[in-house]
């Protein structure tokens, strides 16, 4: 009787059989070509999509330029058009024409130099007509603060230049915080993390856990002395290091490829975003233990983990310019917290303010889901 | 056996299960039994007994609702993982992982187990020589043969000696030689080494070997005890039965079957069993008039269980001859089916090897072989759905590889697998595949409504086909595949898994269809359905072994001693002669 409790009870039993299981998942995850994919393939896909292929600059607006007063001023205030990467400018000569441009779609935006302008200066009144097509009105808006900025530009030089700084009509002051090369994927690619993270931690993991429910593997796994918690473990330790994987991926990608920088330490980073893995990690247990399907399974992640990943989590779109219902619901879904944490480490620095409130919110979703987990994953059938 | 002590008891237990439909079924209605150490204990009975649910709650995977369960000692309700580290269980479908090799899968139980080092060294060989499954040590379980991926499972639950072995159909789509291997390393098991073993089948001559029989009807205990003692209940009921010249068994079967006073009848080497009520011995037996010769045979356990089935059973499935409407209006003895010279390769192996034969209108024609025989490539050809690399075949006149929808549309073909769609009702399944055939109108409501009656599904419209209970799925697959009057039918292992009393019933419905003339070529893993057949033929490795009625095969397996071997004994020893010839001409 001794020898067999030593055969199934205790410690160094356990260990040795949840290395069996990790052992075979990894065979398993490494001879699944589906599997490879969204660990390895995807990373490296979104990566290459999001920072090349998905911009949400504005460079290049085509502008018409309308010049009805030919002094130095204006024509400085024109030049200042000119050398903006932000536009490509097209000399007009009448405001009809520009018009019908404008209509035509040929530009964005007429820039009308009026022919007072010199002379407004001089009476500290200048103004600059600009008219936008707000038909999209997010290029419009960051066109109208790069109009406002090329034109506070040439003002300020040109107050430098007099030494009268009062006699400026327009005093803009244009300051990008964080992202002054103002390149999206400075906070596009960070923000991969989160979905690299969400696919490994919670997709692939509730789908193989609803395999083996489907394919009938778990009915001879059961009765043997493996305990439940042990199946979780054997689950979850491939998986946990396979999102390690996809987030070393997206790190030193951002780094080589977009030049991202990270401001804050690479180890809080590691630890967040480990945090977070353990999230995703829970989600897709318990999802998978309630439906046991893998289709069912693969559309409740994709609804509930993936989607508020990509949507709702401040990776593409900021939360604040949300309702304030939807901004509410956002802080219900985990990638709310790890984008802003990875927004913060990569842009900012370790700001400890942010850091730990999130962090701690991610610790407590982990702590709960994967208790919540292991109680639903019990060796019973039907 | 008496003296031995008790390794499982059960009292009272119950448990019932609530269908998506909200419909209660009740699993175990007040369960009884004690199984004892050191012997095989066998559970038999009909799809819905409830032997499975017995051995999920014997292995702690399902609670009961009530009574109690004592499991190597141990309540099983209340300590499930102190009886899982000492059991061991094989389920219907063992989940073996089909992307890790034979002996990564064997490496996964044993460390499970905690069998390492000297013991697993000691275990490994002998595992592997049981089992035969030393040369495909690094071949993935998913590419597996049926047999060799019950046999790997097996060798799983066995890498450490459980205190007792639950086993649950563990020959379902097996082929006899490979089940024959498999009993050969359990019975081994309990001779040498003293295992306990409680197995689910549905296989009777399995149970006739076992020391204790529990046959189980609707979540009850029926009968127990040793099978001879079982069998002896069916003594002097037993005879075969000869028919007028020229009518085939399986007629003869199916008019005894129908006739009052009839437990069973099963046709055997040209003639019919039939087993008959205790009460009824005196009348003769005659049908149409004519009285027909009998003879009395010593009874077999099959005879037993079907009487004391006979007993309890609501509904005696008796297919009424002549209501079933097909096809086959043409003469018979015309040449439907014809075979020659066939060739298939894959690569530079050969699966089917210069195979040869014809069936005539009307005739039941078997395809029988173990596993990797050739047989399904051979159908797969038929149906036209894989080319041929060489030979002709033709069906109903035409290769169907070639031919157009209206040569196929003259075919039915039933799967292994079940192939309706699951989540669609039977009247939705049943619409759906009349629409394919290019029914219509009113015309395609008749044959629905006709099909349903012939089959009694009419009760079961609104349940969604993958609902239905194991006969039943059966019956809906045959009856799609009747929809559009086919003149032949194709069934690939269509009784797979299904119980003794449901094979009947199928192979009642094949009987009238083939007296409608409609020609039926049939693949099966039970040697006793090849009694059905007019012809068969025996294929191993691609080539044709053998060819007759059931009783010139089995005379043709006869030795010089004097009994006469069973279907299931003369295909053995037809495929093992060859395959030994084969060995010492390559030697």
């Amino acid at each position: 009787m001794t020898e067999r409790a030593d055969q199934t009870g205790g410690l160094a039993a356990s260990l040795r059989r949840v290395r069996a299981l990790i052992r075979k998942e990894t065979r398993q995850l490494l001879r699944d070509i589906s599997s490879i994919t969204i660990g390895i393939v995807m990373p490296v896909t979104l990566l290459i999509l999001f920072g090349y292929g998905i911009n949400l600059d504005v460079k290049n607006v085509p502008v018409a330029v309308l010049m009805e007063d030919n002094s130095a001023e204006a024509r400085g205030v024109a030049a200042a058009f000119d050398l903006s990467p932000y536009f490509s400018t097209r000399a007009v000569h009448t405001m009809n024409e520009a018009e019908r441009m404008l209509m035509a779609a040929d530009v964005r935006a007429i820039v009308r130099i009026p022919t007072d302008f010199a002379r407004s200066i001089d009476l500290g009144a200048a103004e600059v007509q600009l008219i936008i097509n707000g038909a999209d009105a997010n290029t419009a808006r960051i066109s109208l603060g790069y109009a406002q900025g090329a034109v506070g530009t040439w003002a300020a030089k040109e107050a430098a230049r007099t030494g009268n700084a009062a006699n400026c009509g327009i005093v803009i002051e244009p300051r990008l915080w964080f992202n002054e090369a103002n390149d999206s994927s400075y906070f596009l690619v960070p923000g991969l993390i989160v979905l690299v993270m969400t696919l490994i931690g919670a997709l692939l993991t509730a789908l193989v856990m609803a395999r083996e429910w489907e394919r009938g593997t778990f009915e001879a796994l059961f009765v043997t002395p493996v305990r439940s918690s042990e199946i979780l473990l054997g689950k979850t330790v491939p998986y946990f290091l396979l999102g390690l994987v996809g987030l070393a991926l997206c790190v030193v990608g951002s780094k080589l490829l977009f030049g991202v920088p990270l401001r804050g330490s690479l180890v809080i980073l590691t630890v967040v975003s480990m945090l977070y893995l353990l999230v995703a990690l829970g989600l897709g247990l318990v999802i998978s233990s309630a439906t046991k399907s893998q289709f069912v399974a693969s559309q409740m992640t994709v609804l509930l983990t993936f989607l508020p990943a990509m949507m709702l989590s401040g990776f593409m779109y900021d939360p604040r310019s949300m309702p304030f219902a939807v901004q509410v619901i956002t802080y219900v879904f985990p990638a709310r917290y790890f984008v802003t944490l990875l927004q913060t480490l990569f842009l900012s620095g370790n700001n400890w303010s942010v850091i730990l409130p999130n962090a701690a919110v991610l610790a407590g979703m982990a702590i709960a889901l994967l208790t919540l987990a292991a109680r639903l994953t019990r060796k019973r059938i039907a | 056996m008496e003296d031995r002590p008790l390794t499982l008891v059960a009292r009272d237990l119950r448990k019932t299960f609530r269908r998506d439909t909200g419909e209660a079924v009740e699993a175990l209605a007040g369960i009884s039994l004690e199984v004892r150490k050191g012997a095989l204990t066998a559970l038999v009975g009909p799809d819905g007994a409830g032997k499975t649910t017995l051995l999920r709650l014997a292995s702690g995977l399902v609670a009961p609702d009530s009574g109690s369960l004592e499991v190597v000692g141990l309540d099983v309700s209340a300590e499930p993982q102190a009886v899982q580290d000492r059991i061991g269980y094989m389920p219907q479908r063992f989940g073996l992982y089909e992307d890790l090799s034979v002996q990564e899968n064997l490496d996964l139980y044993a460390d499970l187990h905690g069998v390492t080092g000297a013991r697993r060294a000691e275990i490994y060989p002998r595992l592997f020589e049981m089992t035969q499954l030393g040369r495909f040590k690094q071949r993935p379980a998913g590419k597996l043969s049926g047999g060799m991926k019950q046999k790997l499972g097996l060798a799983c639950t066995l890498v450490r000696a459980p205190e007792l072995l639950l086993l649950d159909e563990p020959t379902v789509g097996v082929d006899p030689l490979s089940r024959r291997e498999l009993w050969e390393i359990v019975f081994k098991l309990i001779r040498e080494d003293g295992l306990s073993v409680l197995v689910a089948t549905s296989y009777l001559d399995e149970a006739e070997r076992c020391a204790h029989a529990v046959l189980m009807h609707a979540g009850k205990i029926l009968a127990e005890g040793p099978p001879a003692e079982i069998t002896a209940k069916a003594e002097g009921c037993c005879f075969l039965v000869k028919g007028p010249q020229g009518l085939p068994a399986r007629s003869l079967q199916a008019r005894l079957f129908a006739l009052p006073g009839i437990v069973d009848a099963v046709p055997e080497a040209g003639r019919v069993r039939v087993v008959r009520q205790p009460g009824q011995l005196d009348t003769a037996l005659e049908i149409a008039g004519l009285s027909l010769d009998t003879e009395p045979v010593e009874p077999r356990f099959e005879d037993a269980f079907m009487m004391l089935f006979d007993s309890v059973a609501e509904e005696r499935a008796r297919v009424s001859h002549g209501t079933i409407v097909a096809g086959g209006s043409g003469p018979h003895g015309e040449t439907v089916v014809e075979v020659h010279d066939l060739v298939r390769m894959f690569g530079d192996f050969t699966a089917v090897d210069h195979v040869s034969f014809s069936v005539r209108r009307g005739e039941v024609y078997g395809l029988l072989g173990p596993n990797g025989a050739g047989k399904s490539t051979t159908f797969r050809m038929l149906c036209g759905l894989l080319p041929a690399t060489g030979g002709t075949l033709k069906v109903a006149g035409a290769d169907l590889l070639r031919a157009g929808a209206k040569a196929r549309a003259r075919l039915g073909y039933v799967a292994q697998k079940f192939s309706l769609y699951g989540q669609l009702t039977v009247d939705e399944n049943l619409e759906f595949f009349a629409s394919a055939y290019g029914l219509r109108g009113s015309g395609k409501k008749d044959r629905i409504r006709a099909l349903k009656n012939d089959f009694a599904l009419e009760n079961l419209s609104d349940l969604p086909s993958g609902q239905l209970p194991g006969g039943f799925k059966q019956r809906l697959a045959l009856a799609a595949a009747l929809l559009h009057e086919p003149d032949i039918l194709f069934l690939d292992e269509a009784t797979s898994g299904a119980d003794p009393i449901a094979r009947r019933q199928f192979w009642g419905r094949i009987t009238a269809l083939s007296e409608q003339g409609v020609t039926v070529i049939v693949t099966t893993h039970f040697m006793d359905e090849a009694e059905y057949c007019d012809r068969i033929i025996i294929l191993d490795a691609g080539k044709n072994l053998a060819e007759g009625t059931p009783l010139e095969i089995r005379q043709q397996a006869a030795m010089s001693d004097e009994t006469a071997p069973s279907m299931e004994e003369a295909f053995i020893a037809i495929v093992e002669r060859e395959r030994l010839k084969r060995t010492e001409k390559a030697a």
